[in-house]
């Protein structure tokens, strides 16, 4: 208000002035913009960097946390493979991965498809096969641990009805791994219904109408104008589930605890085991730099491939 | 006015024959959940026997009584509370500060300090959990409700996403206010959280939902059972009443249930959320 009264009266002065405020706003945005950036930057540097580099210096040391560490070199990782029980992990987590990833993916196709019609109550079964979604995983580990309870547990007792023989589940050391895979299915395959319904309603109706005017039946429109359009979406779920897949552990703790005779021990169980109850704090910190190097060549691959396919598309 | 005719038309549906696959492919999604419910209010001696009650002829309130005497579920569910309002609040505040000074201000080396904080999204949590602990050590942190919340106060998934957002609001509303005499503060306050609301909503949902259902960290970093999350506690209590099925169901209903509720309140937009942070991510 006062500026502009005081442009009206008097000519020059007030520009001036507008310049030297302009400025002085000018002059302390730099200031301005590292105050509101700094707490964020400390916290995410101070405990994202600053950690990543201390666990390799870790991963290179033999060290207990208390007492103070051993420079070790690379004895670490050359433990690491003659490990039986580290080799198992991986292998376990590979299995997991393996079957998680693509049936989580062919599910939530498949759920998408199903739920992506106008029927009534449509709003209901789309929630109920979302809701596992947001149970979190020690929930969901308490309460299969019950269901798959060997003795009182509702599975085996649905299995008598069918006259088939209790089964240990848990207990059961070729069971157990599968069990695990299944119910992440059954909180897991919501999120990718969730992502692929939004892109199927992103596809335009007159894209999918032309296609059925041009003769093409329902397979082959799903092959060539679903199927495509969904593609991003397709390749994020393939990522995002890998990695989620592959750093698996709160489930695995509620339930089985890597047991039974570590048919379920993951790595990242595998690293908190050695870490914060065996207290080899060096050994885990290379068992978990194992793993992120696996993700990282993952990355770089998937990176790769996406490349090669963008140049392919636009020759 | 678009909204009106959908909803009545949907009424109109004809049955449809989709019905017998999707109810009961619905129904093998909430069940185990119906079951969480159920078992929650039978006792012990309906449960321990095979076959167990399926529908119980009367319901009980045992498990809930001993987990609210003989456990510190209260307590629990007050530190995972507090520990999740501060940590929303948090991502809210810092979020806004940094993705604002990201987007709108200029300053030496923005681009790189966004890029270093982005790549730490992609640093696996197991690689920085050891470190993180001997840091909250260190700062005399660990053993309190501030180990759980100091990591998580601000993720750079907050700055970034409220950064994108900013990006593409008009600039000019914010021009105006600034010349009108308003601060930085001021128009970041007045003219720019007013229209973010959307991504408020995302951060705030994703944020609870992450640090409500953790157990890794709490895990960690926290070894006196007063201090327990509720994941943390639920999967403790679990470990030590192993056939006390109908407490442990208790108290796993009492750990799902704010989310539950949340979720089926603002269902939009969570699935909005996920959604997005999927395509953008």
């Amino acid at each position: 208000m006062k500026t502009q009264f005081r442009v009206a009266v008097v000519n020059r002065e007030p520009v001036a002035q507008e310049r030297s405020s302009l400025r002085r706003r000018r002059y302390g945005e730099a200031g301005t913009a590292w105050s509101y950036v700094l707490p964020s930057a400390v916290i995410i540097l101070g405990l994202g960097i600053v950690p990543m580099v201390w666990s390799l210096v870790l991963s290179l040391q033999s060290s207990d946390l208390i007492t103070p560490a051993q420079w070790v070199g690379l004895k670490n990782y050359q433990a690491l493979s003659h490990d039986p029980t580290f080799r198992a992990a991986v292998g376990h987590t590979l299995i997991y991965t393996g079957l998680f990833v693509p049936l989580s993916i062919a599910g939530g196709l498949g759920l998408a498809l199903l739920l992506n019609r106008r029927v009534r109550l449509i709003g209901l079964y789309r929630t109920l096969v979302f809701v596992p979604f947001v149970v979190s995983a020690t929930a969901q580990g308490v309460l299969f641990s019950f269901i798959f309870d060997s003795h009182f547990g509702l599975a085996n007792a649905v299995l008598h009805w069918f006259h088939i023989p209790p089964q240990g589940f848990f207990s059961d050391k070729n069971q157990a791994l599968y069990l695990l895979v299944l119910i992440a299915l059954w909180s897991g395959v919501g999120f990718c219904v969730v992502v692929y319904l939004a892109g199927l309603q992103d596809i335009p109706s007159e894209l999918v109408e032309a296609a059925a005017i041009d003769g093409a039946g329902r397979a082959a429109t799903f092959r060539y104008v679903v199927w495509p359009a969904l593609r991003p979406m397709t390749v994020f779920l393939l990522v995002w589930e890998t990695l989620q897949s592959l750093q698996v552990f709160d489930m695995v703790f509620v339930t089985t605890r890597g047991g039974p005779l570590e048919s379920t021990t993951v790595v990242v169980f595998f690293v908190w085991q050695q870490a914060f109850e065996v207290f080899n704090a060096g050994y885990a910190a290379s068992a978990a730099y194992v793993l992120a190097f696996g993700l990282l060549l993952l990355s770089i691959g998937i990176r790769l491939v996406r490349r090669g396919e963008e140049r392919k598309v636009n020759r | 006015m678009t909204v009106l005719p959908v909803r009545k038309r949907r009424r109109w549906l004809p049955f449809s024959p989709w019905h017998f696959v999707l109810a009961p492919v619905a129904l093998l999604f909430g069940l185990p959940l119906v079951w969480l419910v159920l078992s929650s209010f039978m006792t012990n001696a309906q449960i321990n026997r095979f076959p167990p009650t399926i529908i119980p002829h009367s319901l009980h309130l045992d498990g809930y009584r001993y987990v609210l005497h003989n456990a510190l579920f209260p307590r629990w569910f007050l530190n995972s509370a507090i520990v999740a309002l501060v940590v929303v609040i948090g991502n809210l505040v810092f979020g806004i500060l940094g993705g604002y000074a990201f987007a709108r201000l200029r300053f030496g080396g923005s681009r790189a300090l966004l890029a270093l904080m982005l790549g730490t999204l992609v640093i696996p949590f197991q690689i920085t959990m050891i470190p993180e602990f001997l840091i909250m050590k260190d700062l005399g942190l660990v053993d309190t409700l501030g180990a759980l919340i100091v990591p998580s106060l601000v993720t750079p998934f907050a700055v970034f996403l409220f950064r994108q957002f900013f990006l593409s609001l008009p600039r000019e509303v914010e021009e105006a206010a600034w010349m009108d005499g308003c601060s930085r503060l001021g128009t970041l306050w007045h003219i720019v959280v007013p229209m973010a609301r959307p991504a408020l909503g995302t951060v705030s949902v994703l944020t609870f939902l992450a640090t409500w259902n953790d157990l890794t960290w709490p895990l960690i970093a926290i070894n006196n059972d007063h201090n327990y999350t509720l994941q943390l506690g639920l999967a403790t209590f679990q470990g030590q009443h192993r056939t006390e099925w109908s407490a442990v169901m208790a108290g796993n209903l009492i750990a799902v249930l704010p989310v539950l509720i949340a979720f089926l309140a603002a269902q939009r937009t969570f699935i909005q959320s996920l959604a997005s942070s999927a395509v953008k991510g």
